[in-house]
């Protein structure tokens, strides 16, 4: 009896203890945590689009459309928001700025991934390419939307919707693609339905 | 022998050759298999779990005696847990792109089996002056290994170490070195070794 009521003392005593420094260390973090995230999303943001003053949230019913603005015109310089897929091994989030006009990207950031080192990972930025490491990401600029973007193998793409997939990572480029077109299409159903 | 392993400075020496948790111990293999693909990334898995390590070494051998023997695993695990979110909310609050490249691994490092091996063997039936000087020693010899498999599979890998570009344009890297079975060649090659080592000198 003496030692059963001693467990539970004692175990009751450590995740009491536990519990109370943990809340306490959260409520110092949490605000450094947010703001760290903060700061990364406005990075995120300033870099997928062309200069702004200031940026309206619009809320759609699955994600957050940051409308840029400058100098206080009504028409905005670009749209950025997030997107999510899947790509080869797990999820990737990229962040994508558009024309106001759903006509053209203005520039892609991929802003996590977890495919696989040293080809998948060209998405974000391919070592291996001395003259432009940014090769991948840099194709989206000024990539027309309509008709969808085309992942192309092993050419050089012609057409200004098409791109030329990673050698070695043809499924993170063809899902990259495939992210985009998906969720530019529902971002604009529900941008131009406001 | 047995003189030599009374003393105090044994407690720390013997972490980073003699049961070294990795090269002789094979404890915590995961971290070290997972999360070595840079050097940076080994240094700052160690460094996480050796705080983790030492702080619970510490508690745990302050309250040794007053945690009954048939909780004491429950009692570690919430103990190492407890130290295990401090690190992590830590990183993320003042370090938040170390904490992105180790993803998943720092919140694992409370089921890294070296942690509460070493509460099991050794913090809970020592006092505290031997217990840091154990868990300082272990972390110091898991530092090691760590940055070498780190820095090894970065150099073949990507022709970096800590990031600096070491090899020429010359060198075309050996990608399988950043991914899994990299981890597995280099740690096989290392445990290798490190037996041939002790073998020629028994």
């Amino acid at each position: 009896m003496k030692t059963i009521v001693k467990m539970i003392v004692v175990l009751t005593a450590i995740s009491l203890l536990s519990g109370g420094l943990l809340s306490s260390l959260d409520s110092y973090t949490a605000p450094r945590i947010a703001e760290n995230r903060m700061k990364q999303l406005k990075a995120a943001i300033a870099e997928v689009l062309p200069k702004y003053d200031y940026y309206d949230e619009f809320k759609t019913k699955t994600s957050v459309i940051y409308v840029g603005k400058l100098n206080g015109v009504e028409e905005p310089v670009g749209l950025a928001f997030k997107t999510a897929g899947n790509g080869f091994q797990g999820k990737i989030v990229m962040m994508v700025g558009v024309k106001p006009d759903f006509s053209e990207v203005i520039k892609m950031r991929v802003l996590e991934q977890v495919e696989t080192p040293g080809l998948g990972t060209k998405i974000v930025v391919d070592p291996s390419n001395k003259e432009n490491p940014l090769w991948f990401p840099e194709q989206f600029e000024g990539l027309i939307l309509n008709p969808a973007i085309e992942v192309i193998k092993n050419l050089k793409p012609e057409k200004d919707n098409q791109i030329q997939a990673i050698a070695g990572a043809t499924i993170s480029s063809q899902a990259i693609a495939n992210i985009l077109n998906e969720q530019i299409a529902e971002v604009k159903r529900a941008y131009e339905a406001r | 022998m047995a003189r030599k392993k009374n003393k105090l400075t044994y407690e720390f020496l013997k972490g980073i050759w003699d049961e070294n948790p990795v090269l002789i111990s094979l404890l915590g293999l995961c971290p070290a298999l997972a999360v070595t693909n840079s050097a940076t990334n080994g240094l700052a898995m160690s460094l996480a779990t050796g705080f983790v390590l030492l702080c619970s070494s510490i508690l745990i051998s302050l309250i040794r005696k007053i945690i009954p023997s048939q909780v004491r695993i429950a009692g570690f695990i919430v103990i190492i847990a407890t130290f295990v979110t401090i690190a992590d909310r830590y990183l993320a609050a003042f370090f938040p792109a170390i904490s992105k490249d180790l993803g998943p691994f720092v919140p694992l490092i409370v089921v890294n089996c070296l942690i509460l091996g070493r509460q099991e063997a050794f913090s809970s039936k020592n006092n505290i002056g031997r217990s840091m000087l154990d868990s300082l020693g272990m972390t110091t010899g898991f530092l090691f290994v760590l940055v070498i498999l780190g820095a090894i599979r970065e150099l073949l890998g990507s022709g970096t170490v800590f990031g600096l570009e070491i090899m020429g344009d010359w060198f075309n890297p050996w990608m399988v070195m950043i991914l899994p079975p990299g981890a597995f060649f280099t740690l096989g090659i290392l445990i290798g070794i490190v037996n041939l080592i002790n073998n020629k000198r028994a």
